[in-house]
């Protein structure tokens, strides 16, 4: 669309400028007073240059988090979008289905997310929960509050539980604003599903998609509250992710300097993966 | 093969109910069931944990508590959006692709981040523990995502409506009031409902800014849990009624909450 260039717009923008302003620059300030310096309560603060910085970079604790952290949204990232991809392509196209489809689907979408880590707390009990119960009656020695492996297990099937509907919801979008005459032609050139879903659903699918892996790249990267409540970090530390890692040090032990130093360089690596997408995304966008 | 095709969505949703039913299920159940027997139903089916909840004022006025800062930071959210979306579409201006992105990067910070400097922050301004401290708190995520889905809604609306009404001698307030803002009514209810969700679903901020007054539902829970440790009945009770309020809402914008996960840009 072609926009007039008009500076007044920016008596538009000061209120979301101003609110978000009033959440962001303080609190963000006092994260890099604390990142740069040594405090010992008081208002009373040392200057310690990039210290606590360098403390983290070679920490091998930082660097495990952070490998956990890009393990796991690999892993969700992997196995969400093409599943979501998979669904949206066999849900119903019109009729009573649609409907049922899209509100059952949404709703792990709409669950307080501790809540979504209590449900899954009690669900996966060895004992008392029905996935726990199950897998063991079948034999496996399943238990993840004590065994690392099935404690990724159940984060990792929690989070697919919770979020692969918004990939199938985008996904779906995506496929219903094809226009049928696409499909016609394809039958007529006998074209084969492979082929279909290849040039004709998959480039009409990119932009949700692009989108789809923005959301589910930031906001895995930023999980805490349902492994927080599932798995408390554990067993030992191997479900501790970045941020429950950072809330550790953080409000736990109290080291602010490094915990502060370790916000910052979290919140650029969001930052920059986030950049590369956006930019991507609005070469989409020109391009339309 | 295209017989079976609607297997994988039952099959998916199944998968999905699963956990839910087994919540609703131990929410039936009395705490002692639930740690001495293994059932796929209630044995003795009780409303005793809904009642402590509806009866006990430390449960419900958590509901009471989360439903009014959430209302108050969608109002706040969509009303400071909406004329900052429409600037966005239109217009350039000095510095608005570094704005836009600097609102996006906002959406992007892990709350984690922000739980210890927004405590102190809230504390000095006297505000902590009050429900307009978590309203404004959330406005950090809900406002870049309510100005990012407004914005894809407003550019697809033509410009020429906006041109039509000046010839016709409207002045600008009263096109945007009397005939853009109808014109996109279904953005705004689709902007609404992400910002009530977005809110609603989260705690870490929430738990953080508050202790008592305006203590969020979800807050009363996770205490629950560490304290008496085992009240597991009540739990999966009031977990059960916290999905509710979305359960209502979804409903309401079923066929157009796809087009606002994509931002308005499908």
């Amino acid at each position: 669309m072609n926009k007039t260039i008009n500076q007044k717009a920016w008596f538009f923008v000061i209120p979301v400028f101003i609110l978000v302003a009033f959440n962001a620059v303080v609190p963000l300030m006092t994260v890099v007073n604390y990142a740069f310096q040594e405090t010992f309560g008081n208002n009373v603060f040392m200057w310690e240059g990039t210290r606590w910085f360098k403390q983290i970079l070679r920490s091998e604790r930082f660097h495990a988090a952070l490998g956990r952290q890009f393990l796991f949204t690999g892993i969700i990232l992997l196995i969400q979008i093409p599943l979501g991809i998979a669904i949206a392509l066999s849900m119903p196209k019109k009729g009573i289905g649609v409907p049922i489809c899209l509100v059952l689907m949404s709703m792990p979408l709409l669950i307080p997310w501790n809540v979504v880590g209590a449900m899954w707390n009690i669900f996966a009990l060895p004992e008392i929960g029905f996935l726990g119960h199950t897998l063991n009656d079948l034999g496996f020695d399943y238990n993840f509050t004590q065994q690392i492996g099935d404690a990724w297990f159940t984060t990792i099937l929690m989070d697919v539980w919770h979020w692969t509907s918004l990939v199938v919801l985008l996904s779906y979008a995506g496929l219903q604003s094809i226009q049928p005459a696409y499909y016609q032609a394809a039958e007529i050139d006998g074209a084969s599903k492979w082929a279909i879903f290849r040039h004709i659903e998959l480039p009409k699918m990119k932009k949700v998609l692009t989108i789809a892996i923005l959301l589910r790249f930031m906001d895995s990267f930023m999980i805490y509250t349902e492994p927080f409540v599932l798995t408390g970090g554990g067993p030992g530390n191997a479900t501790a992710f970045l941020s429950i890692d950072l809330v550790k040090m953080a409000l736990g032990q109290f080291d602010l300097g490094p915990a502060a130093a370790m916000s910052l360089i979290y919140f650029f690596i969001v930052l920059l993966v986030c950049w590369i997408f956006y930019n991507l995304m609005m070469r989409n966008e020109e391009q339309k | 093969m295209k017989k079976f095709k609607w297997l994988v969505p039952t099959v998916y949703i199944l998968f999905l109910m699963l956990p839910i039913y087994w919540l609703l299920n131990m929410s039936f159940k009395t705490t002692t069931e639930i740690i001495n027997t293994y059932s796929l139903w209630p044995q003795k089916f009780t409303f005793e944990n809904y009642i402590t909840i509806f009866t006990d004022s430390t449960w419900y006025t958590g509901y009471l508590n989360s439903i009014y800062y959430v209302v108050m930071n969608t109002i706040l959210s969509v009303a400071a959006a909406l004329p900052a979306a429409y600037a966005f579409s239109r217009y350039k201006f000095l510095g608005d692709k570094h704005l836009f992105f600097w609102l996006l990067t906002n959406r992007m910070a892990p709350p984690a981040v922000f739980a210890l400097p927004f405590f102190q922050f809230y504390s000095s301004i006297n505000l902590f523990d009050t429900h307009v401290a978590v309203a404004l708190s959330h406005c950090l995520f809900n406002i870049p995502l309510a100005v990012w889905i407004l914005e894809g809604f407003i550019s697809a609306v033509p410009k020429e409506l906006d041109e039509t009404a000046y010839v016709d001698g409207y002045s600008f307030w009263r096109f945007f009031i009397r005939i853009f803002i109808p014109t996109i009514v279904a953005g705004i209810g689709i902007t609404m409902f992400f910002c009530f969700m977005f809110s609603w679903v989260e705690l870490l901020l929430a738990k953080t800014l508050t202790a008592v007054a305006a203590k969020p539902i979800a807050a009363t829970m996770t205490r629950t849990v560490s304290t008496s440790g085992y009240e597991l009945g009540l739990l999966a009770a009031a977990g059960s009624l916290t999905i509710i309020p979305g359960a209502i809402v979804i409903y309401f914008v079923r066929n157009y909450i796809a087009k606002g996960f994509a931002l308005g840009r499908v």
